[in-house]
């Protein structure tokens, strides 16, 4: 006799959140090279989004279009669109001022690169830039900041030395602690881990794991299994194209498209 | 379903072990419940000896294979098609012990009515058929499996139907029986068992092409209705 199924329970994943930012039809040339193609994709508000795909593929290209770093080269040229919300701002439109773009969306960088100043000056620096002069304002976001970034029991007896004398785990976590220092809407992570060593990058997971409370994460990352352990949303992409967006947990388990699973199962040169 | 070739070997091969020792697995318990049904219906000792001994050699498989399964999850990290492979292998080397277990059951309860000399006499009750129809179960489910065919693997889940069906035949068969005669109970429940056995072997083998399709399809058609697993297995 067959039994009606009963409801399957889920236990993992999260529920889909609003999106926070989109990319619509975009594509992107540096100079005569087109190097991404037509790519739309939606990215989750407090969630985790990982890029994937082998090198060259377009994925730290597509990340860096979201905080207009493509325009301090000439020649690199925008198609179509990044939707940034719920303000329904396009990212890429000629009037909207890269430098506003940046004080909305923070980026780390693959090597830790922290400013030539103390550990305090580097938090405190955007703020400073925004204007902000109080002390006291200033005195209480840097803490904060580094609070969020789980550096500060760290480093608070040592504000003032000088950042370099960090490790560089600690570095990539005083890099974050900058971004946060400004409430940025989104967090952009260029393959954060790839100079630290597994107990560094662990911390930094860790740290991407709590941030996704008050921030939306867009990560590029070239170790699929770090893709699988703290993402939300996987998007594989190749040769420019998105191929595959979706759940992390259907696309490691049962990804559509078989370049998708040839990729993450590593069938593929 | 062709699977190209991961960029490590040594990675192909690890999984081409495991699949063959899958297999290797699943031929030791078909001969095994073969020859518990040969027992049964010869009543030869011997037979019956054979079937507990082997059992030892697949609860052998059934640990090294699931040994070998964790190594490739702690190495590998498989994903996708792998994964699933592997997860699957994990529950389908259950299944296999499990009917090692039933025909060792078979061969212990036909030892226990040939001893008692309760034997039931020649046509009975017809077990031997119901029993092909697991045996065969078994084979091409180890089929789809070898081939990744999911549609044979479907075919497979849909047969457990008739198998349920001809125990409970079997079983009013028996208590008809009982009813009219009941100095034959003792002998008419050791043939309930080892009818159950045999059904229970039909369980195990739609398990098993249950599993298969999920490695194929990435869908888990269990506790669903056979027309889901009909569309997942085909579209």
């Amino acid at each position: 006799m067959e039994i009606a199924r009963p409801e399957v329970q889920r236990f993992t994943g999260a529920a889909d959140g609003a999106i926070k930012a989109a990319a619509g039809g975009l594509s992107f040339y540096y100079g005569a090279v087109n190097a991404l193609r037509n790519i739309n994709v939606p990215i989750h508000e407090k969630r985790v989004t990982a890029l994937i795909g082998p090198s060259g593929c377009g994925k730290s290209t597509f990340l860096r279009c979201f905080n207009r770093m493509h325009d301090l080269y000439p020649g690199n040229r925008y198609e179509g669109e990044i939707r940034l919300f719920p303000d329904n701002t396009n990212l890429l439109a000629p009037e909207v001022d890269p430098i506003e773009v940046r004080m909305r969306i923070g980026m780390v960088f693959q090597k830790p690169n922290p400013f030539p100043k103390t550990i305090y000056e580097n938090v405190a620096y955007g703020l400073r830039v925004r204007g902000e002069r109080a002390r006291r304002v200033i005195d209480e976001k840097v803490e904060q900041a580094l609070k969020s970034a789980a550096l500060w029991d760290e480093v608070k007896d040592r504000l003032q030395s000088l950042a370099f004398n960090l490790s560089g785990g600690q570095q990539q976590r005083l890099c974050i602690a900058r971004c946060l220092a400004t409430d940025p809407e989104l967090l952009l992570f260029d393959e954060p881990t790839s100079a630290l060593d597994p107990i560094a990058t662990g911390s930094i997971e860790e740290l991407i794991h709590k941030l996704k409370d008050r921030v939306t994460i867009l990560i590029v990352t070239h170790n699929m299994q770090q893709a699988a352990r703290v993402s939300d949303y996987t998007a594989y992409m190749y040769l420019g194209e998105l191929v595959e967006f979706g759940r992390t947990d259907d696309i490691f388990v049962k990804p559509r498209d078989r370049r998708t699973e040839d990729y993450i199962t590593g069938r593929m040169g | 379903m062709p699977q190209s070739e991961h960029l490590s070997k040594q990675y192909d091969q690890d999984l081409d072990a495991i699949r063959s020792r899958v297999l290797e697995m699943g031929g030791l318990v078909e001969s095994q419940i073969q020859t518990a049904l040969d027992a049964y219906a010869s009543g030869n000792a011997a037979l019956v000896d054979r079937v507990i001994e082997e059992d030892e050699r697949v609860n052998g498989f059934e640990v090294g294979i699931d040994d070998a399964c964790i190594h490739i999850v702690a190495r590998r990290q498989p994903a996708a098609v792998d994964l699933r492979m592997i997860m699957a292998i994990g529950k389908i080397v259950t299944d296999l012990e499990r009917m090692g277990d039933e025909a060792e059951k078979i061969a212990r309860m036909t030892r226990q009515l040939y001893e008692s000399n309760q034997m039931p006499p020649p046509k009975f009750v017809d077990v031997r058929h119901v029993a092909n129809v697991a045996l065969s179960m078994l084979h091409r489910a180890l089929d789809a499996f070898a081939r990744s065919d999911a549609a044979e693997a479907a075919r497979v889940v849909k047969e457990d139907a008739a198998i349920d069906a001809e125990f409970l035949a079997i079983l009013r068969q028996l208590i008809t029986f009982m009813m009219e005669e009941p100095r034959i109970i003792g002998r008419a429940i050791g043939v309930v068992w080892i009818a159950k056995a045999v059904e229970r072997i039909g369980d195990h083998a739609k398990n098993i092409a249950e599993q298969v399709i999920y490695i194929v399809k990435g869908a888990d058609v269990r506790h669903t209705d056979m027309a889901n697993v009909e569309r997942t297995a085909l579209g």
